[in-house]
């Protein structure tokens, strides 16, 4: 594993990814969901949800590291917010 | 109540299929992430230097100006090879050998491996040896692709155009064999033009064909290295210098491994983002269906 030079940050993200991909696993096994619509202009599951709020935290990441001289830690706790939002109500 | 019993082991079918994704793309993915914040100077020697790379790279006027030849060329050869590709489809012979002489003829340019595409047409373009470089200055333009930007984009594009047309008229050709021959019949009832036809039944017919051609063509195009790498090298200048190659130069040319690692994820993230809106476009098509 050393070859692939890992950090800390890279870790407990790549973690914190599985996590979440177990997660939706188990959320999807305990209660399955069914596709619906809601702000986002076509109808979506919750995985479709995940995946689009883990796109555009990414896009919204970059635009703050190239745009800004703010915290990434500011940019990651928007993204908290915004997947929670989409997840709910998207 | 529920006797049906729900097995899983299916999946386990899909496990070498896993294993292989994971070596060829997961793993590298994540080392290329573990690059992408460290200043790396040999396998020992390394460090974190958190979004440092992902803000030169974002900030980079070079990259600018090659995603933007990137995109700029993406959508030209798009708009060249589906028109192209859907008038050579309806052209081709439906019916007896013409048919299969001109299905195999079609689909030569397919069977040429990239570099060879590109050897062949930096011979063929050139002005002192080549046909087509000789024609061109036989027409009182004064050709020349290694010097002239303008030439050397001409003939990148045209030499897709040759490549990958026919890609995109044997997906037309196999969509348009599949409209029902009553169609046709309504129309001939109808008195419809050749154009109603082609407007109302042939090109509504061929949507999901011509979807998955685009995706096929934009994909393969937002990341083309080989062909413009052998026919100008990315010259004149860096006019045809596109996304992969300045990647290839960032990363074994120069061998700065953090900077393109940065680079590498958000040229992936802009190609996972074009991918998921196709195919969510895709998608809904069948479903409106």
């Amino acid at each position: 594993m050393a070859w692939m030079s890992w950090t800390l940050p890279t870790a407990l993200f790549f973690i914190g990814i599985g996590v979440i991909l177990v997660g939706m696993t188990t959320w999807q096994i305990v209660s399955p969901c069914v596709e619906r619509r809601g702000f986002l202009p076509l109808a979506t599951t919750r995985g479709d949800r995940l995946f689009i709020g883990l796109l555009s935290s990414a896009f919204i990441h970059l635009a703050f590291v190239a745009l800004t001289d703010v915290n990434i830690a500011v940019a990651t706790a928007l993204c908290a917010f915004w997947m929670i939002i989409l997840m709910r109500w998207g | 109540m529920q006797t049906k019993v729900e097995n899983n082991k299916a999946w386990f079918l899909v496990m070498p299929v896993f294993l292989i994704v994971a070596f060829s793309a997961i793993i590298p993915l994540m080392t290329v992430v573990n690059y992408s914040v460290q200043d790396i100077f040999d396998p020992y020697t390394r460090y974190f230097v958190g979004t440092e790379w992902f803000k030169q790279v974002m900030l980079d006027s070079r990259l600018h100006e090659a995603l933007l030849r990137q995109f700029l060329y993406s959508f030209t050869i798009l708009a060249i090879e589906v028109p192209l590709g859907i008038c050579v489809a309806l052209m081709m012979p439906t019916k007896g050998r013409g048919a299969s002489l001109a299905l195999i003829l079609v689909a030569i340019p397919l069977l040429i491996p990239w570099n060879v595409v590109g050897t062949i047409w930096q011979i063929f373009g050139r002005a002192d040896i080549g046909l087509f470089g000789a024609f061109m200055n036989g027409l009182g333009m004064d050709y020349n692709y290694s010097s002239n930007p303008t030439d050397a984009w001409f003939t990148v594009v045209l030499m897709d155009v040759w490549h990958w047309t026919p890609l995109i008229a044997l997906l037309c050709y196999s969509g348009l064999r599949a409209i029902p021959e009553v169609y046709y019949q309504a129309a001939r009832i109808d008195q419809a033009s050749r154009w109603a036809v082609f407007r109302y039944i042939q090109l509504p017919k061929l949507a999901n064909v011509l979807v998955i051609g685009m995706l096929l063509r934009f994909m393969d195009s937002f990341m083309i290295y080989t062909e413009p790498f052998v026919l100008t090298g990315g010259g004149p200048g860096s006019s045809t210098t596109f996304l992969s190659q300045s990647l290839v130069q960032q990363a074994i040319g120069q061998f700065d491994l953090g900077p393109a690692a940065a680079f590498s994820l958000v040229y992936f993230l802009i190609i996972l983002l074009v991918c998921w809106v196709f195919y969510t476009t895709i998608m809904n098509m069948q479903k409106d269906k």
